[in-house]
């Protein structure tokens, strides 16, 4: 197959746990143990050098039976009809990933203290280098996040992808949407200006109007009677640790699930069985042998 | 749906599967554009558009209006639309709420095996009018002014006055006319239940919960004092 020449040996697909040393890819293998002629110490050792990252992937694989999974899942179909509304979710991906990278450089020089945080970031912004750049592609990436999942929301609910089976991955979703939208809310604060100090008041004080758990929420999020320096502790924590946390746990068990159920064909690509195709897909089913029940 | 109808899905779908192409290279190659494209636009939007610093937070500054992110103006604006005190919980935190749970339990209410959007009328008119809704609020959110206005008409020589009073989150505790939130005691008709030395007072010193306004300039206090005592 052409594409076998693109990925590394222990992803290509006849490849098996253990199998590294003997299957076909490994020629530099029966070079080894018959050579023609008695090579020399430095053609030895850049043979074994040639060899060592795949070395190296089998001995991971063999322990771990990851070629299985890689390969089922690089090479699982995705149905017909498949188009660009589908890379929305993906998309919403690298956002995060964006929004996690920069997050991790905007820490290594943020101070999360009423007193020094507005100076910490006048910091970043003016003396470290691509510092501005950096908090600014931050800034942005989380309007362009919520912006894309709102996209890939909309595509699933339009073309019916949240229903059976794929209804528990709707409510992951769900969530995870819950999650970014507290993620931008806490993130808010964390500049320190007047515009981020008082959307923060405004929004707790929202919060706190809210039926039965509205007070007790205000109590928690502001940590004491004025937003102030446990407020903006606690924001930060929540931002950096806990959110991100579980952000990253629920994107994990949606891909699972992606993974696990395919995706959705869009809802007008029919499979045109009743007319020509019956007897081929009936012959596909007998082939698997699934024992799949006929249609009723 | 009917036990039937997963059947039948799952036929179908696995009919489309085989037909369709490998994740790899086919839709990683449009996954691995679209992140590109995606990189980009936050490369650029970072350039063109910076990441400025506000003035520094001040906790007793009195005139600042505040904004929240434009994807919490639609929230914002629910707050402005709907103005009787007994449904500001339900426009805050009810409306939201309703709809988070509403979005959540979807699949669990629509359960039809119709996936086609234009042969699902009801889900898809819910779907398009919360999008305009959405959008529209949005919009007024962007255009409007901030939930600190104070919307009552007043004499000319109370205006500088309703200005301080909106500015200075007095509305985020306080009712006055038609807006303003009712932590604290309504304050429409305040100039006929208090003397101005007493309006002075409160505000010096806040009484009960309400918080202290001890650095409003002394200009600023007349002119807000003038205007609430002219409230009757």
């Amino acid at each position: 197959m052409k594409l076998d020449s693109l990925i590394p040996a222990p992803l290509r697909k006849p490849a098996k746990p253990g199998e590294g040393n003997g299957s076909k890819n490994a020629a530099p293998a029966d070079l080894k143990t018959s050579p023609p002629e008695r090579p020399s110490d430095t053609e030895r050792l850049t043979d074994k050098a040639k060899d060592a990252p795949a070395d190296v992937l089998a001995w991971v694989d063999q322990r771990t039976a990851a070629s299985g999974f890689l390969t089922g899942m690089l090479y699982r179909k995705v149905p017909k009809g498949t188009n660009w509304f589908y890379t929305l979710g993906s998309a919403a991906l690298f956002a995060f990933i964006v929004q996690a990278v920069t997050g991790v450089f905007l820490a290594m020089f943020y101070t999360p203290s009423p007193t020094e945080a507005y100076a910490s970031i006048s910091h970043i912004n003016n003396d470290v280098f691509l510092g501005q750049f950096v908090h600014g592609m931050h800034k942005w990436g989380s309007s362009l996040m919520v912006i894309l999942i709102f996209l890939h929301m909309g595509r699933t609910f339009f073309f019916g992808a949240y229903k059976y089976p794929r209804e528990l991955n709707w409510v992951i979703g769900v969530v995870l949407l819950i999650l970014t939208m507290t993620m931008a809310f806490t993130g808010y604060l964390l500049p320190f200006d007047q515009r981020s100090f008082w959307a923060s008041v405004v929004g707790i004080n929202i919060n706190g109007t809210g039926p039965v758990v509205g007070p007790y929420l205000s109590d928690f999020l502001r940590a004491g009677p004025e937003l102030g320096a446990t407020t903006l502790s606690r924001f930060y924590a929540i931002h950096m640790l806990l959110l991100p946390g579980a952000i990253i746990a629920l994107i994990g068990a949606h891909l699972y699930l992606v993974v696990k159920l395919g995706t959705t064909a869009p809802p007008w690509v029919r499979a045109e069985k009743p007319k020509i195709a019956a007897p081929v897909s009936q012959l596909d089913a007998g082939a698997e042998g699934n024992g799949a029940p006929p249609p009723r | 749906m009917k036990a039937k109808d997963k059947q039948a899905y799952l036929e179908e779908y696995e009919f489309l599967k085989k037909k369709g192409k490998p994740f790899f290279p086919y839709a990683v190659m449009k996954d691995s554009t679209m992140a590109l494209i995606v990189v980009g636009v936050i490369i650029a939007m970072s350039i063109i558009l910076g990441a400025e610093q506000g003035p520094k937070a001040d906790p007793t500054t009195t005139t600042y209006v505040p904004r929240p992110e434009w994807y919490f103006f639609f929230l914002f604006e629910l707050l402005r639309v709907i103005k009787p005190p007994e449904l500001v919980p339900v426009a805050t935190i009810g409306i939201p709420t309703i709809c988070m749970v509403l979005l959540l339990l979807l699949p669990f209410y629509d359960r039809g095996p119709e996936r086609h959007p234009g042969r699902r009328p009801i889900a898809t008119t819910a779907g398009c009018l919360t999008i305009v809704a959405m959008a529209y609020l949005t919009y007024l959110g962007a255009i409007g002014g901030s939930p600190t206005e104070i919307e009552m008409k007043v004499p000319p020589q109370y205006e500088a006055g309703k200005e301080v009073v909106a500015g200075s989150g007095c509305l985020a505790c306080h009712k006055i006319g038609e807006n303003g939130g009712d932590l604290g005691p309504d304050l429409t008709h305040i100039g006929s239940q208090l003397p101005r030395a007493a309006i002075i007072r409160s505000v010096e010193i806040g009484p009960a919960e309400m918080p202290a306004f001890r650095d409003l300039p002394p200009k600023k206090l007349n002119q807000l004092s003038d205007f609430l005592a002219s409230l009757d």
